[in-house]
C-alpha cells in the first residue's frame, strides 16, 4: 500500500468528498426544508437577519395539504407510475426478443440491424417531438396516456436490446443446447432456460428504464393537454406556476412527493441500477 | 423467420415512432406548415431564415458553449469523485449510493430546488454570502443573461457528474492494483501514477462516456425550460428550446422543425465518430 500521512489524508480525501457530498446533497436537503417550512418563514429575503435559516422550529404540511387540495397531484402520481410501468413493461419484452435475436440466431443483416437498433438509441427526444406530436394526433393518441406509452419505448428498447444482448452472449450456449437435446423447443428453451438465467439482466434493464420513463418531460410536456392527463413533472411546471407567481412551498413539496417513488424504487435495487447504466454505455 | 418474428415489435416501434417522425421532420422543415394549416412547399427558406435570425444564432452557440463547459465540468469532477470511491472507508455504500441521486430524481424537479436556491428575492446562496460578507449587493443569478448560463451549466454538471463518476468508478475498478504498486515502487508519484497508468487505462470507457454525455447535453431541453426559459431576453435559448417556443408556443411547425434538425449534423457527427471508435474496439 501506499502510505499517507494524516494531514494529507484530510487534505486529499475527507475535504473533497465532504464538498463533493455537499454540493450533491444540498439542493435536494433545500427542497425537502422548504416543502415543511411555513410561508411566513419562506419568503425572507436575502438581506433579513434569520436566526434558522438552514431548518425551521415550526415544520407544517400546509403545502402538502394545498397540494393536495388544490391540484390533480395524485392522479399526475397514477398517471406517471402507470406510463412508466406499462412502456417498461413493453420495452423489455420487445428488448428480450430482439436481443435474443440478435445474440443468438446468425442471420443475414443481423450486424446491420443491430447497428440500425444502437443508432437509434442515441436520437435525442428533441429532434422528433414537433412531427411526433403531429402523429400521435393522427392516430387518435394525443393526449392519452397510450401517447407516451407507445413512444417512450422508442428510447428504452434500445437500451434494453443491448444490455441483454450483452447478458445473453455471456450465458453458455451449451445451456440452451442441452435443453434442445432433451426435447425443449426452441421456444421452450428461450422461455425456461435462457430467460430466467438472464433475471439479473432483466432487472437492470427494467430498473433503469423505469427512472428514464418518470424523468421524461418533453413528450408529456408536447402530447398531454388536460389537467387530468399529465405526468408529474408536467403538471408541477404547468399547474404549480399561476400567471408569475410561483407558490415555492408547494412547488417543492410536490417535486418532493414526485421524487419519492422513483428514489425508492432505486434504493431497492441500487446494485441493479449501477450495472444497468454502467452496462448501458458499454454496449 | 424466427428471427424476423422475435425482432418485429422491436422494429415496428422504432420504425413508426423514429424513422418516420424522422422523414416528416425533413418534410415539414421544407413547407410553411403551422398549426391548423398544412402549408407548401418553400424549399430551404425556414434554413435560410433561421441562420439570419439572431435569436437563433445566440441560441447556436450556447449550445455549443453549454455543451463544451458542461462535459469539461462533468469529465473533470466525475473524474475526481470517481477517483475519490475507489477508496476504501466507512459508509461507502451509501455514499456511493447517494452520490447518484441528482441522475435520478427527474431533472425537472430537481431544476425546481435551485431555481429556488437561485431566486432574486429569497436566494439561499445570496443570504448566506451576505451574512458571511463576501458580497454587499446580490448576485444576479438568473436575471443576468451570462451568469444565466453558467448557472444552467453549474446545474448541468450538477446532476451529469455522478453518471461519469459512477461508469468511470466501474472502469477504476477493473485496473489492476498491481500496476499501482509497481509503478509507485518505481518512484511515480500520485500525478504521475494518474496520467500515466489510470488515465490510458480509462480512455476507452471515457469516450463512450463522454459520447453519451455529448449527445444529451446537446439536445437538453428541460434543465433550460425550467430554470430560465430562455430568458433574460432570449439570452439562454439552447437550440432545443427555441426549436420548442417557434414550434408549440408560436405553432410554427416548419421553422420550429429545421431549428431541430440544426442539431442533426453535429448528433451525427458524434455518433459516427462513436460507431468507428467501436469497430476499431471490436477488430482489436
Amino acid at each position: 500500500m501506499v502510505i499517507e500521512r494524516r494531514w494529507k489524508k484530510w487534505l486529499y480525501f475527507y475535504i473533497p468528498l465532504a464538498l463533493f457530498i455537499l454540493f450533491t446533497l444540498f439542493p435536494f436537503y433545500w427542497m425537502a426544508v422548504t416543502a415543511f417550512r411555513p410561508d411566513g418563514e419562506l419568503y425572507r429575503t436575502w438581506r433579513q437577519a434569520n436566526a434558522t435559516p438552514f431548518w425551521t422550529l415550526a415544520p407544517t404540511t400546509e403545502h402538502f395539504h394545498g397540494l393536495l387540495e388544490s391540484t390533480a397531484f395524485l392522479r399526475w402520481l397514477g398517471n406517471t407510475m402507470f406510463i412508466a410501468l406499462a412502456s417498461t413493461a413493453i420495452s423489455l419484452l420487445c428488448g428480450l426478443f430482439a436481443g435474443y435475436a440478435l445474440s443468438r440466431l446468425r442471420f443475414r443483416g443481423s450486424e446491420f440491424l443491430g447497428t440500425a437498433i444502437f443508432i437509434t438509441y442515441l436520437v435525442p427526444q428533441t429532434l422528433l417531438f414537433i412531427p411526433l406530436a403531429d402523429i400521435v394526433r393522427d392516430m387518435h393518441l394525443g393526449n392519452t396516456p397510450w401517447s407516451l406509452i407507445l413512444t417512450y419505448p422508442t428510447f428504452l428498447i434500445p437500451f434494453c436490446t443491448w444490455l441483454l444482448m450483452g447478458y445473453f452472449k455471456t450465458i453458455p450456449k451449451e445451456l440452451e443446447e442441452c435443453a434442445r437435446i432433451d426435447g425443449a423447443t426452441r421456444f421452450g428453451a428461450m422461455f425456461r432456460i435462457i430467460f430466467p438465467v438472464a433475471v439479473p439482466g432483466i432487472l437492470s434493464a427494467g430498473i433503469f428504464a423505469f427512472t428514464l420513463s418518470w424523468n421524461e418531460f418533453i413528450y408529456a410536456l408536447v402530447f398531454l393537454s388536460s389537467v387530468e392527463e399529465k405526468t408529474v413533472p408536467v403538471g408541477v411546471v404547468s399547474e404549480l406556476i399561476r400567471g408569475d407567481i410561483f407558490f415555492w412551498g408547494q412547488l417543492m413539496a410536490g417535486a418532493l412527493l414526485g421524487s419519492v417513488p422513483v428514489a425508492l424504487v432505486y434504493s431497492f435495487f441500487v446494485e441493479y441500477y449501477v450495472a444497468g447504466m454502467t452496462g448501458s454505455v458499454k454496449g | 423467420m424466427l428471427a424476423l418474428a422475435l425482432l418485429a415489435p422491436a422494429v415496428v416501434i422504432l420504425v413508426t415512432f423514429i424513422a418516420y417522425p424522422f422523414v416528416m421532420a425533413i418534410w415539414f422543415s421544407l413547407t410553411s406548415i403551422r398549426v391548423g394549416d398544412p402549408g407548401h412547399f418553400v424549399g430551404l427558406a425556414n434554413f435560410t431564415k433561421a441562420w439570419e435570425d439572431s435569436i437563433f444564432q445566440t441560441a447556436f452557440k450556447n449550445t455549443v458553449f453549454y455543451t463544451f463547459w458542461a462535459t469539461v465540468f462533468k469529465l473533470t469532477l466525475g473524474m475526481w469523485l470517481a477517483l475519490l470511491l475507489n477508496r476504501h472507508f466507512r459508509f461507502k455504500r451509501i455514499v456511493r449510493a447517494s452520490m447518484l441521486l441528482p441522475f435520478i430524481i427527474p431533472t425537472v424537479l430537481s431544476a425546481f430546488a435551485w431555481r429556488w436556491m437561485f431566486d432574486p428575492t429569497f436566494s439561499v446562496v445570496n443570504w448566506l454570502l451576505y451574512h458571511t460578507g463576501f458580497i454587499a449587493n446580490r448576485l444576479p443569478f438568473l436575471s443576468n443573461g451570462d451568469w444565466a448560463m453558467w448557472c444552467a451549466i453549474l446545474v448541468n454538471t450538477w446532476r451529469g457528474m455522478p453518471f461519469f463518476a459512477i461508469t468511470l468508478l466501474a472502469g477504476l475498478q477493473t485496473i489492476n492494483p498491481d500496476l499501482h504498486e509497481a509503478a509507485a515502487l518505481d518512484g511515480a508519484n500520485a500525478w504521475n501514477r494518474f496520467w500515466h497508468v489510470t488515465w490510458p487505462l480509462l480512455l476507452p470507457v471515457t469516450l463512450v462516456v463522454v459520447v453519451f454525455s455529448v449527445i444529451q447535453t446537446f439536445s437538453d431541453f428541460q434543465l433550460i425550460y425550467v430554470l430560465t426559459g430562455g430568458g433574460p431576453a432570449n439570452s439562454t435559448h439552447l437550440v432545443a428550446t427555441y426549436a420548442y417556443q417557434l414550434g408549440v408556443g408560436t405553432g410554427l411547425l416548419g421553422e420550429g422543425a429545421a431549428i431541430s434538425l440544426f442539431m442533426f449534423p453535429v448528433l451525427f457527427a458524434v455518433v459516427w465518430i462513436q460507431l468507428k471508435y467501436l469497430k476499431r474496439i471490436e477488430a482489436a
